[in-house]
Order: structure tokens, then C-alpha cells, then sequence
């Protein structure tokens, strides 16, 4: 039997068939908009070609070369009101790095635990989880940096109320001043190794006394950080040992005095060598000065971002863990694991590969989030460069362009870490 | 096309950039009402009152430039902006000219392409302090915490006053005077600057004014006045002319009350008929009505009344005329002559 219907012809294309035939229609369709995209683009290209204003102003970046004239709160470089647009606009970038780097660390914490406490055996506490969830993530992020921005500045004390002998607040421990400007603490410097000078002879009470000098070149704490790296490389090592001993002799051998001796007593000596001292922070005229002051824009804005997004990141554990079937669970515990080793063993590894690509998300929201920092007068990179730099100068167009160039860069730059992460975690399939 | 070109573009989108146009008049008379740009809220200057009518001393000048143009006081619309918002929504064309507190500096004249039509309100920096903490001169502020409304000539000046007199501080800015008030109220910071002016305004909200004092240095000279955009000079004239209309009008004696009686029977006096129409063609020679200045002044009345109105001793900002008052008393308002 042969079937009725014609052959497909090659020359019957029919113009209505961009319409009826399934097999052009998506084209069709995608030529439609990529005219409406192209015209559309035009409009708003040749509308900024015919503004005046830009006609006339053009566009021109030399403005970052000419003196900023305003200072900034927290100068992680040294920078004054002398410096150029560029180096106060490197401040606020820099600015902006710290807070999202410190935010991404704790809200991950607070995520993980607030989301494995969720599913706790426990009703209160997996209750008081819920409502931390709901009511963090149910509010915007502005209205909670605000808000601990301003119970900071009423509930915790005045500078001044740390003065007098009989004062109504005193330092921590004698060291660490908590105002409602920031948290002041401790700095640690070196008086010896690399660039050590001679002790200065400083006058006290008509007694003269050596005081040693602080050390300037930071080549030291380069020193500290490869002690550091050290110590971790040998507890590597001493863990692999145990774990080679363990699959010879069936006995995994008791390591943590190793361990902690590998971590403390080089950093100790390097320490002790270098002559470590503390600035304590002390009270002079209107503020606390030296020591290391945390400002409570950057407090604010940490913790603001931290326990917000940590709700969101609560979410996405407990999804990640739930995913994990309960079987796994119920192998694990007949194997006699405890509930602690299950999830840190069983669950949680296998929880990450569902995990971490909800978390890039997150991580890049702290990031752009941290640009809410204007509200509390933190000065990162939209407070510097967006705000007073393109105040100042009124190249509102070039300092846009450099901002979105920026947060575009950078949040690239996480994804691009995090998809490496994410690669070395997920499920591998051969 | 160059490059940059194509890239400003990719910022422009979404803002769908309104292309300002050459002739403001024609524009606004076209519109049948006047956007005019102010702050987002100081008392005296420009602040909505409990009906929701904004009021204050730079919205009589949006007022007085509406009712010249259009006649009607009432048809302009207020567009908040703030220190951060005011010159792209000029230069943008969103706002026919802007009432808001601006110092008239160079850069500002120039290279942002403004034009400062004049001066309503000659001002300067200063400092406010809480009394109890027992400091008498700014001089005195080594080492203090200082909060700044951002988006200002205030940062640049107040880097200025420390570096010169060898005193360190640290800034607090703060995107909104409401914001950093309240910093200084918590004491979050010894200090609070501005111009002396919203420094006045902004003490006559607290609780406890007198629990402040305002020091005596003033770190700056802050002529504060209307701006419009560069290149349209017409425009310029009659926000120009509207303001010198009210500043003459006091110093000529011409006041809300009597305006219309003085335009409906014309003195002696050349200058007023010059500056109501009864005499001679100047509304014409600005592209007005004759009436154009008497509607202004109808409206809001001379500079003298505005002033003592909203911001001058009477009220709760209680600012007295200082610099402000008319040349005639030992001030630096002046305007030129209406021949």
C-alpha cells in the first residue's frame, strides 16, 4: 500500500508558512524581536547622540586624575583630601571588597547553621529558626541596615561616657571600647624583625625609658601568614599520616596534640621574635584613638547583610539537605554513625552539590546589596565614586559607566570562583 | 560612531533620556505648568505642609516664576530632588530650572553648564554642636566626628577647614539631613554641618533647641540661588528677572497687599509702572504679558515678605536678615534696575 499525501515539495515555500509551519515559525518570532531589539537600541542610542547636554559635555575620564578635596571615614590606603578622584574611588572600591567579603562569610555561617537547625528534632529550636527566616528574609535589606544603624547609635554609649574616674561605662577587659560610633580593639605591630629601628628614649614622669619603635614595613606580617601556611601544610600532612595508619593498622592514632602543637607553637615563636605588642585604643578629646575601630556604618551594613541573606541561604541548606534521600540517613545510622557524623559525613557532602549554586546567587546579591551602604554613610564605591566624586565633579555618565564596569567585573569574578567550587563538588559522572 | 558614544548609550537605557530642548518657554507654556526642582524637605525652604502644599522660601520663587510665565502660582509641579539627583534632573530636562539651596559656584557655572540667574539667599558653613560639650570655636574640634549631609559643597569645604588649621576628624556622611540629625541627636557624632541657614531650620525641629548651639566660625561663602540649564539664555531672563521683580518690589515698597491697587491706578514713580506694565514694554521684551512681574509679586509677594514668611525671625527658623536684608539697609540684596 503506498500512503496519499504528497512528497514535501523543495520550491513549495509559501510566505504564510512563516506563520502556520512549526518548523519557522520560532524563527519568525526571533526575527521579530531582534528588529524590535535592534530599533529600540537605536532609539535610545541616537536620543543620547542628540542630547545636548551630552552634545556638549562629551565624555572625558580625566576628572579622575584631579584632586577629590573630601575625606573619608575608613581608609583601608593611605588617602587624604589631597588625593585624586582615582585613589578615593580605589578607597571605596576596596571598602566595598571588605564588607562583602566579610559579609559572604558570615551570612554563610549563619545560613548553615540556621538551616540545619531547621530541620532539628528539637520544636523550639527548629521553630525559632522558622520565624528567624521569615521575618529576616520578609523585610528589605535597606529597612535592616537602617534599623541597626540607628539602635546602635541610641542604645550603645557615647564616647564621653567611658571619661572620668567613676564613668558610667568602662572598656572590655580594659581593652575592647564598644561606642555608638564603632567598636574600638586592640592593634597588634611589631617592634623587631625586618625594619627594626632603634629603641626611642621617651621621657615619662622625668623618668627616661626605652619604648621600642613600631616596625613600618609590612614584610613582617607577609612572615606571619607563611608561618601560617606552613602550620597548615604540616597538619595536612600529620592528618594524612593518621589517616595511612589507620587503613594499616585498623587504628586511627590520637593526633590532636600534634595537630594543635603544629598550629601554636611556631606561630608563637615567629610572634615572640617579632616582638609583638597591642596599641591599646584610649580615650583623647572627643573619640577613642588608636587600636583598630570597626565603624558601625561597616558594622551595620555586616550585619544587616549578613543576617538577611544568611535567611536566604538557610533556605537554600535545607533544600540542599532535604534533597538528600532519607535512606542515605537511615544507612548511615544503621552503620552506627552518630547524628553529627551523618550530617558532617554523609548528608552534608552530598547536600553541597545542591547547595552552592543557590549560594553563587547569594553571594552576588551581598555583593550588589553592598551598595546600600550610602543609607548609613559607609564609603564604598557608590559612596565615593557614585556619590560624592560624581557630585563633585557632575560626570554622572563616566562615573555610572566605571561603577557598572566595576560590580560587573567583580561579580563575575565570584561566579567564575564559585562555578570552580561548584565543579569540584557536584556529582561526578563518568 | 565612537565607541564611548555606543557605551554612554547602554547607560542611558532605561533613563529613556527626555532630550531637552532649546526653548524652555515655549515648553512649559506648551505643559501649562512649571517642574520646577527643590529639595526633598527643610523647613522654611521647601517642605509640603500638612496638606500636602509645598511651602518655604525657595518655593515662592518656583511660585513667582510660574505665576509670571503662566499666571497661575499654582501650576508648577514639585519634583524633590536631592544633592545627589538635582543636576541630572536639570541637565535631563526632567526640571525647568531648580530652587533648591544650590551654591552658585565656578565649576558649577561652567563646566556642569548651569546658569546661576542670581542670589535669593546669601549663606555660609557652620557647625553645630551640643551645648554641654563646652566648645566655643570650631577651632576647638580636633579629633571630633562629623556628620555631613552628603552630595554637597560641604565635604570639600570642611576637609578644607581642618587641613588648614591642622585638625583631624572623622566623617560621617549621610545621604539625608533628616538621616545625619538624627546621628547628632544620638550623638553618634560631636558635630553636625551644613550651611548655617539649614543649621538654623533643622535646631528650630529639635526637641531641646537650646541643647545646641551653632559656633560662631562660618567656613564658607554659600551664595545660594535658582540655576537653569546653559544655552538658553531667554529662559535665564525671565528666572532672572522674576527674582530681581520681587527683590525691587521690597525695596520700591511694592507689596502683595498693595500690588493691585498699585497696577490699577499708576503713580508717580517710573520704576514701579516700569516693573507692574503700566508703563513702557518690558514684559513684552521677555517674551511675557505686562502684567508678568505684578502676577509674581501677586502671588507670593516682594522678597522682604517671603522672607520674613517663612525663614525670618518671626517664625520657628528665626533667621534674621543679615546679609539678606536690601542693599539699602546694609545688605547684599540688589537688583538691577527695571528700565
Amino acid at each position: 500500500m503506498t500512503t496519499m499525501t504528497d512528497p514535501p515539495q523543495a520550491d513549495g515555500f509559501r510566505i504564510g508558512q512563516l506563520i502556520n509551519d512549526t518548523r519557522y515559525r520560532s524563527y519568525t518570532f526571533q526575527f521579530i524581536a531582534l528588529l524590535a531589539l535592534i530599533f529600540s537600541f537605536g532609539w535610545l542610542i541616537n536620543n543620547a547622540i542628540n542630547n545636548p547636554v551630552l552634545q556638549e559635555v562629551g565624555i572625558n575620564f580625566g576628572f579622575l586624575q584631579d584632586q577629590a578635596g573630601y575625606d573619608i571615614g575608613q581608609r583601608p590606603i593611605e588617602y587624604n583630601s589631597q588625593s585624586s578622584h582615582l585613589r578615593a574611588s580605589i578607597v571605596g572600591a576596596i571598602n566595598t571588597l571588605i564588607v562583602a567579603f566579610l559579609a559572604c562569610a558570615t551570612a554563610t555561617v549563619f545560613g548553615v547553621i540556621a538551616g540545619v537547625l531547621r530541620l532539628s528534632n528539637n520544636w523550639i529550636i527548629r521553630k525559632l529558626m522558622s520565624i528567624y527566616v521569615e521575618i529576616f528574609r520578609n523585610i528589605p535589606v535597606l529597612i535592616w541596615i537602617i534599623i541597626i544603624f540607628t539602635v546602635a547609635a541610641n542604645v550603645l554609649p557615647q564616647p564621653r561616657e567611658y571619661r572620668g574616674e567613676d564613668a558610667a561605662y568602662s572598656p572590655l577587659f580594659g581593652v575592647v571600647a564598644a561606642t555608638n560610633r564603632g567598636v574600638y580593639i586592640p592593634r597588634p605591630y611589631f617592634t623587631e624583625g625586618i625594619g627594626a629601628q632603634e629603641p626611642a628614649a621617651v621621657e615619662v614622669d622625668g623618668v627616661s625609658t626605652l619604648v621600642a619603635q613600631e616596625v613600618t614595613s609590612s614584610a613582617n606580617w607577609l612572615i606571619v601568614f607563611g608561618v601560617l601556611l606552613a602550620s597548615f601544610a604540616i597538619a595536612k600532612g600529620i592528618s594524612v599520616w593518621a589517616s595511612r595508619q589507620q587503613l594499616t593498622t585498623g587504628i586511627r592514632p590520637k593526633t590532636w596534640y600534634f595537630t594543635a602543637a603544629a598550629w601554636i607553637v611556631p606561630i608563637a615563636v615567629t610572634l615572640w621574635i617579632l616582638g609583638l605588642r597591642w596599641e591599646i585604643p584610649t580615650l583623647q578629646g572627643f573619640n577613642f584613638r588608636g587600636g583598630i575601630v570597626l565603624q558601625n556604618p561597616l558594622l551595620a551594613l555586616w550585619f544587616a547583610l549578613s543576617i538577611y541573606t544568611g535567611a536566604f541561604i538557610a533556605e537554600n541548606v535545607r533544600a540542599g539537605i532535604l534533597a538528600v534521600s532519607k535512606g542515605q540517613t537511615e544507612a548511615a545510622a544503621a552503620l552506627g554513625l552518630r547524628p553529627r557524623r551523618i550530617m558532617s559525613l554523609v548528608v552534608l557532602p552530598q547536600a553541597l552539590r545542591v547547595i552552592i549554586p543557590p549560594l553563587i546567587s547569594q553571594y552576588l546579591n551581598i555583593t550588589k546589596n553592598t551598595s546600600l551602604a550610602i543609607a548609613v554613610g559607609y564609603m564604598d564605591l557608590t559612596g565615593t565614586l557614585g556619590g560624592i566624586t560624581l557630585n563633585q565633579t557632575g560626570r554622572a555618565l563616566e562615573c555610572i559607566l566605571l561603577l557598572m564596569a566595576f560590580y560587573l567585573t567583580f561579580s563575575l569574578a565570584i561566579s567564575a570562583i564559585m562555578n570552580v567550587y561548584n565543579n569540584s563538588v557536584k556529582l561526578k559522572e563518568r | 560612531m565612537k565607541n564611548s558614544v555606543l557605551l554612554g548609550t547602554l547607560a542611558f537605557a532605561g533613563l529613556a533620556a527626555a532630550g531637552a530642548s532649546a526653548a524652555t518657554l515655549d515648553d512649559v507654556k506648551a505643559r501649562g505648568s512649571l517642574n520646577c526642582g527643590v529639595t526633598t524637605g527643610v523647613p522654611g525652604f521647601a517642605e509640603p505642609d500638612a496638606n500636602g502644599v509645598w511651602q518655604g522660601f525657595d518655593v515662592a520663587v518656583c511660585r513667582a516664576v510660574a505665576a509670571a510665565v503662566l499666571g497661575d502660582p499654582e501650576a508648577v509641579t514639585f519634583v524633590p530632588t536631592t544633592g545627589k539627583t538635582r543636576f541630572t534632573a536639570l541637565a535631563s530636562g526632567e526640571i525647568d530650572m531648580l530652587a533648591r539651596n544650590t551654591t552658585w559656584t565656578f565649576s558649577r557655572d561652567t563646566d556642569l553648564k548651569f546658569d546661576f540667574v542670581g542670589v535669593n539667599y546669601y549663606d555660609g558653613q557652620g557647625f553645630m554642636v551640643p551645648a554641654d560639650l563646652g566648645v566655643s570655636s570650631a577651632t576647638e574640634l580636633d579629633g571630633a566626628t562629623v556628620c555631613i549631609q552628603t552630595g554637597t559643597t560641604t565635604e570639600l569645604n570642611l576637609a578644607d577647614f581642618f587641613r588648614v588649621n591642622g585638625m583631624s576628624y572623622e566623617p560621617v556622611p549621610i545621604e539625608t539631613g533628616a538621616e545625619a540629625v538624627q546621628q547628632y541627636l544620638a550623638g553618634a557624632c560631636d558635630v553636625y554641618t551644613t550651611d548655617r541657614s539649614a543649621l538654623a531650620a533643622q535646631r528650630a525641629g529639635f526637641e531641646a533647641p537650646d541643647d545646641s548651639v551653632i559656633l560662631p566660625e562660618v567656613v564658607s561663602k554659600e551664595p545660594l540661588g535658582p540655576l537653569v540649564r546653559h544655552g538658553d539664555s531667554e529662559w535665564a531672563d525671565i528666572v532672572r528677572w522674576t527674582l530681581n521683580a520681587m527683590i525691587s518690589a521690597e525695596e520700591l515698597g511694592v507689596t502683595k497687599d498693595n500690588v493691585e491697587e498699585m497696577a490699577a491706578s499708576p503713580g508717580d514713580n517710573p520704576e514701579i509702572n516700569r516693573l507692574l506694565g503700566t508703563e513702557g514694554e518690558l514684559g513684552a521684551m521677555i517674551g511675557l504679558d505686562a502684567t508678568w512681574a505684578k502676577n509674581a509679586i501677586a502671588a507670593v509677594g516682594n522678597y522682604g515678605e517671603v522672607f520674613d514668611t517663612n525663614i525670618g525671625e518671626s517664625t520657628a527658623i528665626g533667621l534674621a536678615r543679615g546679609l539678606n536684608a536690601q542693599y539699602t539697609d546694609g545688605g547684599l540684596i540688589y537688583s538691577p534696575p527695571f528700565r
